[in-house]
């Protein structure tokens, strides 16, 4: 399994005057079975996009991702849902779904037409539910749960899709600390113990510097750097991503790299 | 974790009804089974009650010749085709709804919402006052009345321009651009049917205000007859849609990453819905508050998930106005009361009990 985009572009819709508003322009990346990939940039650089991009939900303007090499568009929406699942930033169901209804509406690229789902299916979203630690929570009111819960109820539905590939768009942007490390926690055994491969699109670098074993930095739509956590993760780099000026040094008693952003640069 | 964790499971197992634990099979089983009597009971019970009473031994006997026969006549003649239209209205107005809510992520919508019905109550209304000044019976298209045509007519003038509002920047529809632009054409095909009463006589008024409070008494069962393909085409869209609708009141994008053609299930559930509800108005008239009420009061019994409520929703919403229908034909008789005023009366206090349960 490897997920690759080549070359990829997007535009958003033009604008009165202005033309084609481009979001993303001429980006490439390799993402390697079993890695944990980090997606770093500033507000409007395009992560999202290019997640969506890579999950198949947009389609790029110029260039193309594959999987396998072989290319999202010749796949139906539910080949590329089977393989490849997204946990977006927020989700606001309109209707008050419990939350292992969320979780099988998991299993929905794998289920025919009209067929319901079925004791496998149940298996599977239980499974899922005990893997996030939210089994406790199945029959609870998905709205009523806070947010570190609806996160991992979310990530349960994810797992659901049984797929090779998990996109997270900020998992944990609205989550505080503890559920933070918690979120953490589950994304690494998930990667480690079921060889899930991750794409975590994030503002956290100190998530990404735990989590993350490379990171694709972008600015402005483009890939302003890309390699090991290591290799990119420097004060060098963090200046010209963000115009920030950081501490980046290696904690031990963590075992990763940290950043301690000291100021805006001038 | 360990904190909440603990909190969430030291809490009060959560209390049952509302969170069904069953499989979905067993829980749509049920429902149809349930709903599926009570609608069947509605249809069979209600053309019996009325003003004049009859019974229904009288009623199937074969002995007696069908001209000599009265309870027979009331009962197939002057009731059923009554009672069938208020099951299919009532069935097809709470199945749009569930679709539209749904769709657009709005427990509050209606399947007036888009303007759908508005614009098929100007096609009705144009009809009714011009009725004498013009050949309105050239109108008349294949089955229907020319009423019904011109508000078939209305209804997808009034969609496609919604329609092509809400796609007009790009191939997925804009929920919120359709909410917006059926909530606008609305109110100004409202000011256009205040328009075309005012210029109407006192007849013309009162057939207008008439049709617009709704009315089941079709005639016969060659009005039914003529809504039914419709009505038949709609239900054959709807048994696509719900799992996608499922997913389609995530959001477009939750709803995509798992699967789901987010631009064709739109088209789907819109043109679907669109649809049904025209046919429901243009054979009784805009009949409020059936396609809100229908599918909330099932959503509280059977849960929210959509492979259930359609089909609960299509069955309830059927017996819902059956017996709305038979309040108004018995509550006040020999007079009745417009039906459509006996289902505001109920879903107008009902949905501001939910507006206020939901704030």
């Amino acid at each position: 399994m490897s997920l690759t985009a080549a070359g990829v572009s997007y535009n958003y819709g033009r604008r009165a005057g202005v033309g084609p508003v481009p979001a993303l322009a001429g980006v490439s990346l390799h993402v390697a079975r079993g890695s944990l990939a980090g997606l770093l940039g500033p507000n409007g650089c395009g992560k999202t996009t290019l997640l969506k991009l890579l999950a198949g939900v947009l389609r790029p303007a110029e260039g193309q991702v594959s999987l396998d090499g072989q290319p999202l568009q010749r796949l139906s929406r539910r080949a590329v849902a089977r393989r490849i699942a997204v946990v977006p930033q927020e989700t606001h169901p309109a209707f008050d779904y419990t939350a292992l209804e969320m979780v099988l509406m998991g299993r929905h690229p794998h289920l025919g037409a009209f067929a319901l789902e079925g004791p496998a299916d149940l298996a599977i979203a239980a499974e899922a539910l005990e893997a996030t630690g939210t089994a406790h929570l199945a029959h609870r009111n998905y709205m009523t749960l806070s947010g570190g819960e609806k996160q991992r109820v979310v990530i349960a539905s994810a797992l659901a899709q049984s797929p090779d590939v998990l996109l997270l768009d900020e998992p944990t942007a609205s989550l505080d600390l503890g559920y933070q490390l918690d979120v953490a926690s589950l994304l690494r055994r998930l990667n480690r113990d079921r060889g899930v491969t991750m794409v975590l699109a994030t503002h956290d670098l100190n998530l990404a510097a735990s989590l993350c074993d490379s990171l694709v930095l972008l600015r402005e739509g483009r890939v302003l750097a890309d390699g090991t956590t290591s290799d990119v993760l420097t004060a060098a780099m963090v200046r010209r991503l963000y115009d920030v000026e950081a501490d980046v040094r290696l904690h031990q008693e963590a075992g990763h790299l940290t950043v301690v952003p000291v100021g805006r640069r001038p | 974790m360990s904190v909440t964790d603990g909190v969430a499971r030291s809490g009060p197992p959560v209390a049952g009804l509302a969170l069904p634990r069953a499989s979905v099979r067993t829980r749509l089983l049920t429902a149809v089974g349930g709903f599926g009597t009570l609608a069947a009971a509605a249809c069979i019970l209600a053309p019996l009650l009325g003003t004049t009473e009859i019974s229904l031994a009288r009623v199937f006997d074969r002995s007696i010749p069908f001209q000599d026969n009265v309870d027979a006549q009331i009962f197939f003649v002057a009731r059923l085709p009554r009672v069938l239209a208020a099951a299919l209205v009532g069935s097809t107005l709470a199945s749009a709804g569930v679709v539209f809510q749904a769709m657009l992520r709005n427990p509050l919508a209606t399947p007036f919402t888009l303007g759908v019905s508005a614009g098929a109550s100007l096609g009705a209304m144009l009809v009714i006052v011009l009725g004498g000044t013009l050949a309105t019976g050239a109108l008349a298209f294949g089955p229907f009345t020319p009423v019904a045509a011109a508000s078939l007519a209305g209804a997808a003038m009034a969609a496609s321009l919604v329609y092509w509002l809400a796609t007009r920047r790009g191939y997925a529809m804009s929920t919120s651009v359709l909410l917006l632009a059926g909530v606008t054409l609305n109110s100004f095909f409202s000011a256009l049917i205040m328009f075309v009463q005012y210029i109407a006589d006192f007849t013309q008024v009162y057939r207008a205000a008439r049709w617009l409070m709704g009315d089941l008494d079709v005639g016969g069962f060659g009005a039914l007859g003529s809504a039914l393909p419709l009505v038949l085409v709609a239900f054959a869209l709807f048994a696509r849609l719900p799992s996608s609708l499922n997913l389609l009141s995530l959001g477009d994008d939750a709803a995509a990453a798992r699967g789901v053609d987010v631009v064709r299930a739109q088209r789907l559930a819109f043109f679907s819905a669109s649809l049904a509800t025209s046919a429901a108005v243009s054979l009784a008239g805009p009949i409020g508050f059936v396609g809100i009420v229908v599918p909330h009061l099932v959503r509280l019994i059977v849960g929210v998930d959509h492979r259930v409520v359609l089909p609960a929703a299509a069955l309830f919403g059927a017996a819902f106005l059956v017996l709305c229908d038979l309040v108004a034909r018995t509550l006040l008789a020999p007079v009745e009361i417009p039906v459509g005023v006996v289902t505001a009366m109920i879903g107008g206090p009902f949905f501001l009990w939910l507006l206020v349960r939901r704030g």
